[in-house]
């Protein structure tokens, strides 16, 4: 059995009177596929927005690798390997889609200013590696010969392979995955399933998502973790969810 | 028609409430009164003949719109032309150009030509500096007056109290406003937009008052003279050298001649802004400058990725600063004189009107304005009290026809060559 890489327990988010999140608890194993579902407005969001930084939880715990990360900024917590994809695609669209996966290298690089000032053959290098990196990923997302168009400019399907292959140059552990087939046709949602397996199998990563479309949750999860209205309401297999009740009544209300 | 006839009448009365007081009457001093007399029949005809022209473009507003529209269709620049002047390749070769127009400039013109482009080439750093902070790296910065406050005053304080070069003194002070830079920045730049504009503007505001008020130190209002002119490896450049110097003329036999030091000095500003414009030119194509440009459109994403805004915004103030400090201290040696008042909120308008005008982030742009903004006024002196008006026209009229700026730039994207 693999290692326990995050543990998340008593997790809880208040803005204000409103409890948005309330003991959330998930426990995701390294190389595991862990889907958060839920209605929508059931916190799931928020939920990512406090594992990734963005929101100081209220109360509770953030373990990565037996560590606490709760309530450090957003920027540090990316840094120890935890990076995500946003439910509004956000892509640097000025720019080219090459330069979007150059600056997520930014730490990797060599930043040394007098270096980049006269061009150092070690900064040369630097440069020439994160290049060759790049292509590498703009190829397994399929994007190649989009490498010079701007990123705004790319189709809706293709903003969302890059975004992911943006996330991918952070050489990350965790990868966090928000509502990423939302918008794709059928062919793309495969592409998306096919390119999952591929980040978990060939770079060791851990994947945990956010996604509705069930079809796509049951045969990628290895674990469901079901939140409504901010309270954890069950987890387990696809197919303990499946089967289960109280998930049916959330979903479908009561009968 | 109705309506129209209403509004008409209501823009040529306008016509006369704005021009009347200004142009139709004029203030003359009787004995210890002021008295008010008509301008006589010609100003008053002008302004007649204004209003009715006004009155008939605003009555057949549609007509006139119709015939404009159809003319639009052409634009004043075509398409493919303006896309070639913004190409990044074709925008260094225009550099080039100017830099060896610049180069032979000051063995043609006259003494008062030098000293002009002297003073476009200051702001030119200036505008270089700034054009990191806003252009990049998105934050609008009303307060860079103060770093170029500080760097002319390290320099004027170093030299008057310890006597020290301008050479020795450059580098520090552009240490000494990146330092205020960095001090200032970490505060300020959790806000952002308006509320950053306005607390910079602040504390340009505070640094002016503070060397104003530092009286035993700064001299106060009347700041500090007699500061010492750039040497040539040692040589100056005045008539009679001071003791255990060398002049220039001497050394070179050469007879004595004013107008070497002006060109110095412009030679000198001409290298500043070169090796300016060398290290913004280096830092657009560096992981720090793709930073800067990131964060300016996302900084959520940004942050998603493990990028430090504050480092990377930090970094941008701090070298902005560096600039405006390494022009100010170039500043504070040509005019041998600085006062606070070299140094108020207009100069910042003036240094970001260059930015903006100049078409944000493109160096070519910011060059062009700066030779625009500066010269302008100055070929303008004859038109006296109607100057700054006329300059305000131009202003006016530049933003409604190219309101992205004068010549802004396609940012220079890295390819990806198979």
């Amino acid at each position: 059995m693999s290692r326990e890489i995050l543990q998340v327990s008593g997790l809880s988010m208040r803005f204000g009177g409103l409890l948005a999140v309330n003991g959330v608890a998930l426990t995701v194993k390294e190389k595991q596929v862990v889907a958060l579902i839920g209605p929508n407005g059931a916190g799931k969001t928020t939920v990512f927005n406090c594992l990734t930084g963005f929101y100081k939880p209220s109360g509770g715990s953030i373990l990565l690798d037996g560590q606490p990360i709760q309530g450090l900024p957003g920027h540090q917590i990316a840094r120890r390997g935890v990076v995500r994809t946003f439910q509004n695609v956000r892509l640097f669209k000025e720019m080219t889609a090459l330069e979007n996966l150059l600056i997520a290298q930014h730490r990797h690089l060599n930043t040394n200013f007098f270096a980049g000032l006269f061009k150092t053959p070690n900064f040369r290098r630097s440069e020439k590696e994160a290049m060759e990196r790049a292509a590498y990923w703009l190829e397994k997302v399929n994007l190649t010969e989009f490498a010079n168009r701007t990123a705004g400019t790319l189709a809706y399907g293709q903003q969302r392979r890059l975004e992911i292959a943006r996330c991918m140059m952070t050489q990350p552990r965790i990868i966090m995955l928000d509502e990423p087939a939302a918008g794709l046709n059928p062919k793309e949602t495969e592409d998306l399933k096919a390119l999952i397996s591929y980040l978990r199998e060939s770079h060791n990563l851990t994947v945990l998502l956010i996604e509705h479309d069930m079809k796509l949750v049951m045969s990628i999860s290895d674990h469901i973790v079901v939140i409504n209205q901010g309270t954890p309401l069950a987890d387990g297999t696809p197919e303990q969810i499946r089967g289960n009740a109280d998930v049916i009544k959330a979903y479908l209300g009561e009968a | 028609m109705n309506r129209n006839l209403k509004q008409a009448l209501f823009s040529a009365l306008l016509v006369w409430a704005v021009a009347f007081p200004v142009l139709g009457l004029k203030l003359s001093i009787d004995g210890i009164r002021l008295v008010v007399h008509s301008q006589g029949n010609f100003t008053l005809s002008i302004i007649a003949v204004c209003s009715l022209l006004m009155f008939l473009r605003v009555l057949f507003d549609r007509q006139w719109s119709a015939v404009m529209g159809q003319r639009s269709g052409r634009k004043l620049v075509p398409p493919s032309v303006s896309n070639f002047l913004t190409l990044p390749k074709t925008q260094r070769w225009i550099i080039l150009g100017l830099i060896v127009v610049a180069l032979i400039w000051p063995f043609f013109g006259s003494r008062g030509a030098v000293d002009i482009a002297t003073l476009i080439l200051i702001y030119v750093m200036l505008g270089l500096g700034l054009n990191i902070v806003v252009g990049l790296a998105g934050l609008l910065d009303l307060g860079y007056v103060g770093f170029y406050a500080v760097g002319a005053y390290t320099y004027a304080m170093l030299s008057h109290y310890l006597g020290w070069g301008f050479w020795i003194c450059l580098p520090i002070a552009g240490l000494m406003a990146a330092t205020f830079g960095f001090l200032l920045g970490f505060p300020v730049l959790r806000l952002r937009g308006d509320y950053l504009a306005i607390v910079t503007l602040g504390f340009g505001e505070i640094i002016r008052l503070f060397l104003r008020n530092l009286t035993d130190w700064t001299g106060g209002p009347n700041g500090i003279s007699n500061i010492d002119k750039p040497s040539f490896f040692g040589l100056s450049f005045e008539r009679r050298a001071a003791e255990g110097m060398q002049t220039f003329h001497e050394y070179f036999g050469l007879p004595y001649n004013s107008i070497n030091k002006v060109i110095f000095l412009y030679l000198v500003a001409l290298l500043l802004a070169l090796a300016a414009l060398f290290v913004i030119n280096r830092l657009l194509r560096m992981p720090i400058g793709r930073a800067w440009e990131a964060l300016r459109e996302d900084e959520i994403a940004c942050r998603a990725l493990g990028l430090n805004p504050t480092v990377i915004k930090l970094s941008a103030f701090t070298l902005g600063a560096t600039f405006a400090g390494f022009a100010g201290s170039f500043f504070a040696a040509r005019q041998g004189l600085v006062t606070p008042e070299s140094f108020t909120f207009i100069e910042s308008a003036i240094i970001l009107a260059i930015v903006v005008l100049g078409g944000m982030g493109s160096q070519l742009g910011v060059i062009l304005a700066a030779i625009v903004m500066i010269l302008l006024p100055e070929l303008m002196r004859e038109f006296s009290e109607y100057r700054m008006l006329m300059f305000g026209a131009m202003m006016v009229l530049m933003m409604i026809w190219r309101p992205q700026g004068l010549l802004p730039m396609q940012r220079p994207h890295m390819e990806l060559r198979r």
